[in-house]
């Protein structure tokens, strides 16, 4: 059988990724520069017997994926800034009822509606922390469409092995642009489906009281077993409760969950890393002019490698300091005001060696602008 | 099954004061459900947030308690995915038209086979009594100190103009009729709204110097009337009360059930 190969943009990767991993169920609201991910998805969803809709606003497309995921279905959405701070209740919602979904954020230009169809990187915290409350969740990037397709089947699979909504932090540069996409035969990469509960009807089900191994078994909405479902702090039936103890162990687990599962949801690329002692650290299409300038210097023989991070939260702080703590410089490489920069400078252990090589106008960072702004940290003028 | 089968005796007593409306609505759509015969595990109910969407937690189907205004999205999201699962969604009148309204406009404009039943108190209870889009102008809430000057949707209106194809009114006063109007919006295939008026003493009540539960009560037997009642001719502000409209139009998961076909045919 021929492999699939296709040259398309990096939303239409994403929704490849999304049904390779199962997709069943999308729902959406136009904006840019996300907007093609329904579109395409409103023409191949039916065509496999899944469902699309296109609600009626930003909020409504959240809350719909949520309530199609308690049905027992693999759900999307997509979006970008001003939609992904609407979303921000509902993903809240999320994260405490634990419901396995994923988030797309194809990031342009804030705040507000800023610059729709120009790139930025600057939803990084955002996607950590726009909801409110202790919490934590699971951030993906990548800086390429074969990237884009293997992130978007692994959110897939962390949203179902953890029972948490997922967010795929991509960029509009990534998301327009057009590449080759090989697309991988069935069963190439594994697909990880919903845990269900082994529960017999009559028994009783504790839908929030996990296993040995952290993972809550779901029961389907419509099945035999009929639980509640609330945003409210909840006992391991689900019911709303306010003692200190349910309250400290849900958040505690909620956190945990994610938190000490870090190593192995820490996804990352580096690049000539073995002697460098300059250390460019990117993610998303930033990452793609990074690795230019790298392999140019490398070829004037400059000891200079990038580490490519492709989950951003929970942040692999661990992975940063292995690559980064013995670097002369490292300098990170983003198109926003020094988001990742701040976490990779809490991650090593000299402060003032990390630098920012940023472009915050909306246009892309180029392997040119990179190379002026490394020759500025090193003292030796543009 | 017996009336206790449909509850969670194990998360009583419930949180409302007393003398409210809404274990009375609970109560009329356990025995709506009843004579329906249906399966508990064939039935979600999806709810926001307010007093009146706790209703959810007490009943024993699939429930699902969400956030405020957003019930009718989530119910959207369920219904479309499984089709086969009768979706109801109790709201309070804050919860339904005020954050929600979107929601409900465009719910009913679907006609996506969901049963929206509106306990309408006239009042934000859960926050302490302030003014809904319900509330009416004249009346007193805890923001509306010198008196509400806004004026009021009418909840039948707004679901016949929206697209909603089964639009009834009924009061806690009135159990048996809202037992059987109830019933029949489970029943219908399109969106359906019940508007339930209920009383809140404890906020509404008091504020306005109507009384308590029974008096509240006893003021819904005299304000309204069934639909085109005598009595409507001679008092034009009496509230009419039973079902307004009853349409059979194309349902949403049935339409998409034919685009499905179509799509698996020419894609």
């Amino acid at each position: 059988m021929t492999r699939r190969i296709k040259f398309i943009q990096g939303n239409e990767a994403c929704v490849e990724g999304a049904l390779y991993a199962g997709l069943e169920f999308f729902a959406g609201y136009p904006i840019t520069p996300s907007t093609e991910i329904m579109e395409h998805l409103s023409k191949r969803l039916p065509a496999i017997g899944g469902k699309f809709i296109q609600m009626e606003d930003e909020i409504a497309s959240m809350c719909a994926i949520i309530g199609a995921s308690l049905t027992g279905q693999k759900v999307l959405t997509a979006t970008s800034g001003p939609g992904f701070s609407l979303k921000q209740e509902a993903l809240g919602y999320a994260v405490m009822a634990e419901i396995p979904c994923v988030i797309v954020n194809v990031q342009r230009g804030g705040p507000s509606t800023g610059v729709p169809t120009h790139v930025s990187q600057g939803d990084v915290m955002q996607a950590r922390w726009g909801t409110h409350g202790d919490h934590s969740l699971v951030t993906l990037t990548a800086s390429n469409h074969q990237d884009v397709f293997a992130m978007t089947v692994e959110a897939f699979n962390i949203a179902e092995t953890f029972r948490t909504p997922v967010i795929l932090l991509f960029d509009e540069v990534v998301g327009h642009m057009r590449e080759r996409l090989e697309i991988p035969e069935p069963g190439e990469i594994p697909i990880v489906n919903r845990l269900r509960t082994a529960v017999h009807d009559g028994v009783d089900y504790h839908p929030y009281l996990p296993r040995e191994d952290g993972r809550l078994p779901m029961s389907d909405f419509g099945g035999v077993h009929r639980y509640n479902v609330t945003g409210l702090v909840h006992d391991m039936w689900g019911f709303p409760s306010d003692n200190p103890k349910i309250i400290h162990g849900l958040l505690r687990h909620l956190v945990d969950k994610i938190e000490n599962n870090a190593s192995h949801i820490a996804m990352y690329k580096t690049f000539y890393l073995e002697d460098a002692d300059t250390v460019l650290v990117s993610f998303g299409s930033a990452a793609r002019s990074a690795l230019h300038i790298v392999k140019s210097l490398r070829k004037r023989g400059e000891k200079i490698g990038l580490l490519e991070l492709q989950t951003l939260w929970p942040f692999p702080a661990d992975i940063v300091r292995r690559y980064c703590n013995k670097a002369s410089y490292t300098v990170v490489v983003e198109m926003n005001m020094g988001q990742v920069c701040q976490m990779v400078k809490t991650a090593v252990d000299h402060r003032e060696r990390v630098f920012l090589a940023n472009r915050i106008d909306g246009v892309f960072i180029t392997p040119t602008d990179i190379k002026n702004i490394l020759r500025l940290i090193k003292g030796r003028g543009v | 099954m017996a009336v206790n089968d449909y509850i969670r005796e194990r998360f009583f007593p419930h949180l409302w004061c007393a003398g409210c409306g809404h274990g009375i609505v609970l109560n009329g759509l356990i025995r709506a459900v009843e004579k329906l015969g249906m399966s508990r595990n064939e039935i979600v109910m999806v709810s926001g947030i307010g007093c009146s969407s706790r209703i959810s937690g007490y009943m024993d189907f699939h429930t699902l308690h969400t956030i405020h205004g957003r019930a009718l999205a989530f119910a959207t999201g369920v219904k479309l995915s499984k089709p086969e699962l009768n979706v109801i969604v109790p709201m309070g009148d804050g919860d339904a038209l005020s954050i929600g309204g979107n929601h409900f406009i465009h719910a009913a404009r679907r006609n996506i086979a969901i049963t929206a039943i509106v306990m309408n108190n006239r009042i934000y209870g859960m926050t302490g009594g302030q003014y809904s889009p319900l509330t009416g102008p004249g009346m007193l809430a805890t923001t509306a100190p010198y008196s509400n000057i806004d004026q009021s949707f009418d909840i039948v209106e707004m679901a016949k103009a929206a697209g909603a194809t089964f639009v009834a009114r009924t009061t806690t006063y009135h159990v048996h009729q809202m037992a059987d109007i109830i019933r029949s919006a489970i029943l219908h295939e399109g969106f359906s709204v019940v508007e339930v008026m209920s009383q809140c003493p404890t906020y509404f009540g008091r504020k306005n110097k109507q009384g308590g539960a029974v008096e509240m009560m006893k003021r819904m037997k005299e304000i309204t009337t069934p639909i085109g009642s005598k009595k409507k001719v001679e008092n034009p502000d009496l509230i009419e009360r039973g079902i307004f409209v009853e349409l059979d139009k194309p349902e949403y998961c049935s339409e998409y059930n034919q685009i499905i076909e179509r799509a698996m045919g020419g894609y």
